[in-house]
């Protein structure tokens, strides 16, 4: 059933979109795309949907009990948030403000357009294969804006991100990867 | 068990265990970027079987309550794979079924489909992955050739399992996916240089054994890493 939402659903969901991320605090819920619903169901009773963006993605608690937190204070006695899978989030779900505030943090944004999901053509450093065809778009560097940068591994400090280093200005970044 | 748990159990097994295999080498890996991306590799299975667990039961007793007989994984998952060769060619046989199986079930509309969806997209990544280390190392030098060549074939005889029909699983065309993976397995060992195997896909006293609860005897000994701390302390938090 879809509602619109009433001006305290709409409040608290400003609030509870504007929760920083747990992994990377430089974006919020919101931004990242995570936060799929508020709805009031009674008086001083609230239920959030979250989805996860990879099933393992060990921050969903945490950013659960951030939400939960912030909406008490706001007056909510009972906060229940709940995890939903289904339609998977996909990196086009982090909105441009998101994109340019990872860039900002040394974080290179995942490109857009990728919602099949799935690895971009990948290349695996020097290599002696050929067969990759060459990716639509380059992933730039965060610090330079360099064109020119070879993948390290495609697993970094989370399973979102992988370890990329720049050609041009020698320095390794995190590349948000597509999903 | 109905049908359907019993495929949440099998699927969901076949990731909660692969995802402690993957996490032995933590610590272990031969080089730091790997060992992220092994653990990285793991979260995400640990994630996929824990959404399928909780459809059957309490994730946790699940998980660390119960005996080797009522683990219904196959057997390739539990297998020890302790050379990091073997370890590339189970993600590569493994991670090939798992997508194709993801894919189909992704695009059918049943009790799976919202997790499959997004799991699908996982997979490919791990797929991938694992297709690079098998390039690298099956066209590199004479001994990761040597050692890859070797896994690949230790681990043959546990492939023929992934294509018995799970129950529960109605949507799953079971020739459809053993074709798939055939090819893309192929595509891939042919172009690291490396053989495909002609010996059997099962030893005949093994097929489908591992979804029966019947598991080769290393799994034994990982269940009693992975299940003492619960069992020893049982309630424990952090």
């Amino acid at each position: 059933m879809v509602t619109t939402p009433t001006p305290l659903e709409e409040r608290l969901r400003a609030l509870a979109g504007s929760v920083p991320d747990p992994e990377l605090p430089m974006i919020t819920l919101a931004e990242l795309g995570v936060l799929r619903d508020v709805r009031v169901t009674g008086p001083g009773r609230v239920e959030v949907e979250l989805t996860p963006t990879y099933t393992g993605c060990p921050a969903v608690e945490a950013m659960s009990a951030d939400v939960e937190r912030v909406l008490r204070e706001h007056g909510q006695a009972e906060v229940s948030v709940r995890t939903v899978l289904s339609p998977a989030w996909s990196t086009d779900d982090i909105t441009a403000e998101g994109r340019r505030k990872l860039a900002a943090s040394g974080i290179a944004p995942p490109r857009p357009g990728h919602r099949a999901g799935g690895p971009v053509a990948v290349e695996l450093g020097p290599t002696r294969h050929a067969g990759a065809p060459a990716p639509a778009e380059p992933v730039r560097c965060p610090h330079c804006g360099s064109a020119d940068t070879t993948l390290l591994s495609r697993f970094s400090s989370t399973a979102c991100k992988a370890l990329r280093r720049c050609s041009v200005c020698r320095e390794p970044f995190d590349h948000f990867k597509e999903l | 068990m109905s049908p359907a748990h019993a495929a949440a159990l099998a699927l969901g097994d076949d990731a909660l265990i692969l995802s402690h295999r993957l996490g032995e080498w933590a610590g272990r890996a031969p080089v730091l970027e790997e060992e992220v991306a092994l653990a990285n590799i793991a979260l995400d299975l640990l994630g996929q079987a824990r959404a399928l667990l909780s459809l059957v039961g309490d994730e946790d007793e699940l998980a660390y309550l119960r005996d080797e007989r009522a683990f219904r994984n196959v057997q390739l998952v539990e297998q020890p794979c302790e050379d990091f060769a073997a370890t590339v060619a189970r993600q590569l046989l493994f991670s090939t079924y798992q997508h194709a199986l993801y894919g189909q079930l992704a695009g059918a509309d049943g009790p799976f489909t919202p997790l499959a969806a997004k799991a699908v997209k996982e997979t490919a990544y791990h797929r991938d992955h694992a297709e690079q280390w098998t390039l690298r190392l099956g066209d590199g030098t004479a001994e990761s050739h040597e050692r890859m060549r070797r896994a690949v074939e230790g681990l043959w005889r546990f492939t023929g399992e992934l294509f018995q029909p799970v129950e529960g699983l109605p949507e799953i065309d079971w020739q459809a996916l053993r074709a798939t993976w055939t090819e893309r397995v192929t595509d891939v060992l042919e172009r690291a240089t490396l053989a495909v195997p002609t010996g059997p896909q099962s030893a005949a006293w093994a097929a489908g054994a591992g979804r029966q609860g019947v598991h080769t005897e290393p799994f034994g000994r990982m269940l009693a890493e992975m299940q003492h701390l619960h069992r020893s302390h049982p309630g424990a938090t952090w």
